[in-house]
């Protein structure tokens, strides 16, 4: 039988057996045995945890079923609750798709405000379940190995890049690559022992360290300059060189890029994070609504954003217009609101916004 | 579904000044406007200290309930199948016996899980209890529950229109569900006379009933428009219901065999227990001696505070311990459920006693009663207010008139 008849006829059983179990699925039972089983929600096993510094983890994570192999470089969404919260963030896999035991790790470092982060590093227990994303980024190794990479990586920046040296080694074709690696201290590097080792066997591999902060070095003495990439790098011009790691790093290596006509591919995972602004005052207020243009207003500190997406010609799902009926709930894309009951300030995206009750914290996006 | 109900006054936002505004008579508390919002703020204080203090715990808590009720709902549904197999075997047999003990207790055990369903987690998950935790399933948006209504209808009817509206009469539709005249100050018709039979009628198929209460059946017959909304509600209704049918009443049947009767039988009695208790419940939460029914003009200028008031004197607890509470979605804390919707309700068994407290220290009545003087005074009025006229219930208090 073809396969598209073959998966039809498993769906038809499929929504049988569902009806079995309605209004859920029969998949919310079986992940009550296991819920690697589900079919439903990716979820993974913590299978093991490393710590690689003082303040970074590699977790060990096996993802069950509806798991797709990732490609050296991807990331994942990784989902855990903290006080009863869900919260969301993205990390690089630091494991190769050439892992034959069916896990990935992924490498986190404590961020200096990081909630999940350091939950992650400090609390996370093994054989707890995490909900996973599929691997998701096109900061991937290309199928034919690139000629002659130079890989600019800043602290736990180093993920994708160990994912995809880790490969390269592992199908013993390690192309001519440059690496150059930024970290505080000797002991902050993260890999720091695998890279030195990879350097060792791999002759095309040149692994660079710069510690920024070791001896008596002064602020800003060893950061990212063209001094420096042509002294550790002198060819680097010719090359394809992959940045991932802290904003003014990608920032400083984009601008080099530019001005010498290279190519410079980047991973960054935290996109301008927002200062939280206590005091805030409104703000611009932009109404995605499903189908239909996007509406940007500016927004007070005190008019509900239910008034104000009506006063604006929207007209969002509402009740009680006073907090009690969650029929308003819409979630927050970005951006920080106001609860008007508390004054609380609720900037996690995702979260369910009672919009008849809250107002602007300065800008944010709301999904209608 | 986009639903367009009146505005109530947005207290928060407009700050409405209660000194201000001119205060209709409706609600029955001789106290000064003032000590109203003074007792307001007290409400919203117990309601942000106990939200701010949400955490793993709560987690742990309904996720272990969750997990209990499937389980149990699994386990039944396999004793129940085992069980119709087995009774097929030679009369008298002991093999036979220990399949109508299966059955039974399987039929028990599936009255238990949807009880545990629709009330410590449906209701209550799509109340928005939950939503604090950002988890996308055990979320107010996405709950659908194990009852023929489907949820979207049941969040209008239920949260929107009864919550905000609650025991104001010509607005909130669970006053007698319209059916039932269950105050004196309801005017009497000559179709109460048949209240105390469909109110037992409705006890039994009480998920029918809530199934298609948001449908407005004046409307279904009224202009094209009008009939057009009802449509889309029935169509949504019988969608919902014909997959709870199929489950029920013919795949799991199917399923035994030659046990199919034994296991439809089965599964008519675990919808029975459902149905009747939630009704007890539900009709001990508004129905009771005591509760207060308000004029339409009560929610004129209407403050969060006076809300509050409205709330407390139009609801009723029941005193039980623990189980009893679990099992009744803690709707047992119905003043505290109509204060604090959106709260979790594992909560309010601790918030109650401040509850009870404030309600004493401003003279209003907290009308806690046994399950049996609820449901007692419950049934009484049923069969009384069948009849014309019938005495005034409602609660006196040092702060209390009493409606005439």
């Amino acid at each position: 039988m073809p396969d598209g008849r073959l998966s039809a006829v498993r769906r038809r059983i499929q929504s049988v057996v569902d009806l079995y179990a309605t209004p859920l699925r029969a998949a919310h039972y079986l992940e009550l045995l296991n819920p690697l089983w589900s079919s439903r929600t990716l979820t993974a096993r913590v299978e093991q945890v490393w710590d690689e510094t003082a303040d970074s983890r590699t977790i060990t994570l096996r993802p069950g079923r509806g798991w797709r192999r990732h490609r050296a470089g991807q990331h994942i969404r990784v989902g855990v609750a903290i006080d009863g919260r869900r919260f969301t963030r993205t990390y690089s896999i630091s494991s190769s798709p050439e892992r034959r035991d069916g896990c990935i790790t992924i490498t986190v470092k404590i961020l200096d405000d990081g909630r999940m982060s350091r939950h992650l590093v400090r609390h996370l227990r093994v054989g707890s379940h995490l909900p996973i994303s599929l691997p998701q980024g096109d900061f991937v190794a290309p199928e034919s190995v690139p000629t002659r990479p130079l890989f600019v990586t800043g602290g736990s920046g180093v993920t994708p890049v160990m994912s995809i040296l880790r490969t390269w080694a592992l199908i013993g074709n390690v192309p001519d690559a440059v690496h150059i690696h930024f970290a505080p201290h000797e002991h902050d590097v993260i890999f720091g022992t695998e890279l030195s080792a990879l350097a060792e066997t791999h002759r095309r591999y040149q692994h660079h360290r710069v510690l920024t902060r070791a001896g008596n070095a002064s602020p800003g003495e060893h950061h990212l300059t063209e001094a420096l990439l042509d002294e550790r790098c002198p060819d680097w011009r010719s090359r394809e060189v992959w940045a991932c790691g802290p904003q003014s790093l990608l920032d400083s290596m984009e601008a080099l890029g530019a001005e010498a006509g290279v190519r410079v591919r980047l991973e960054r995972f935290r996109a301008g994070v927002a200062e939280l602004d206590e005091d805030a005052t409104g703000g611009a207020v932009t109404f995605l609504v499903p189908d239909a243009d996007v509406v940007a207003v500016d927004a007070d500190a005190t008019t509900p954003l239910l008034r104000v997406a009506e006063d604006n010609g929207l007209n969002p799902d509402h009740g009680c217009r006073m907090g009690i009926c969650h029929t308003c709930d819409v979630p927050l894309v970005a951006g920080q609101v106001r609860d008007l009951r508390t004054g609380q300030i609720t900037d996690e995206a995702g979260t369910l916004v009672q919009i008849c009750v809250s107002s602007a914290a300065g800008d944010c996006e709301i999904q209608l | 579904m986009t639903t367009v109900v009146p505005r109530t006054p947005e207290p928060h936002a407009d700050g409405v000044d209660p000194a201000a505004a001119p205060i209709p008579d409706g609600l029955p508390v001789d106290l000064a406007p003032e000590i109203v919002e003074q007792l307001g703020r007290e409400l919203d204080e117990i309601y942000d200290a106990t939200i701010a203090s949400l955490g793993a715990d709560d987690e742990r808590y309904i996720r272990r309930v969750i997990r209990a009720q499937r389980l149990l709902a699994l386990g039944a549904r396999v004793s129940m199948e085992a069980g119709a197999l087995l009774r097929t075997g030679a009369k008298g047999s002991r093999r036979r016996t220990v399949g109508t003990t299966l059955l039974a207790a399987g039929t028990a055990g599936l009255g238990l899980a949807k009880v545990l369903e629709n009330m410590e987690i449906g209701h209550n998950v799509m109340h928005g209890q939950w939503d604090w935790m950002r988890d996308p399933e055990i979320n107010s948006t996405t709950w659908e529950w194990d009852n023929v209504c489907p949820s979207d209808q049941w969040k209008h009817g239920h949260n929107v229109v009864h919550h905000t509206w609650t025991n104001v009469m010509g607005r909130d539709r669970d006053i007698g569900y319209e059916i039932m005249r269950t105050s004196s100050e309801q005017s009497w018709n000559p179709v109460y006379l048949a209240q105390p039979a469909y109110s037992a009628l409705l006890a039994l198929l009480f998920e029918w009933g809530v199934g298609v209460h948001e449908v407005d059946f004046q409307k279904v017959a009224g202009t094209a428009e009008q009939r057009a909304t009802q449509v889309e509600l029935l169509k949504g209704f019988r969608q919902k219901a014909g997959r709870q049918i199929a489950k029920d009443y013919v795949l799991w049947p199917a399923l035994a065999g030659p046990g199919a009767p034994a296991v439809l039988v089965a599964n008519v009695g675990a919808n029975l227990i459902r149905n009747v208790w939630s009704y007890a419940i539900i009709f001990c939460g508004h129905f009771p001696d005591g509760v207060h029914l308000f004029p339409p003009d009560v929610v004129e200028n209407e403050t969060r505070a006076r809300w509050y008031v409205r709330q407390m004197l139009g609801s009723a607890n029941i005193a039980g311990g623990p189980t009893f509470h679990l099992l009744s979605g803690n709707l047992s804390f119905q003043i505290e459920h109509h204060l604090f919707p959106d709260m979790p309700s594992n909560r309010y068994q601790e918030v109650a006693p401040r509850v009870e407290a404030l309600c004493a220290r401003y003279g209003l009545p907290y009308n806690q009663q046994r399950f049996s003087r609820q449901i007692g005074t419950t049934m009484r009025k049923i069969w009384r207010y069948a009849l014309p006229g019938g005495q005034d219930t409602t609660t006196d208090g040092p702060a209390v008139r009493r409606a005439r």
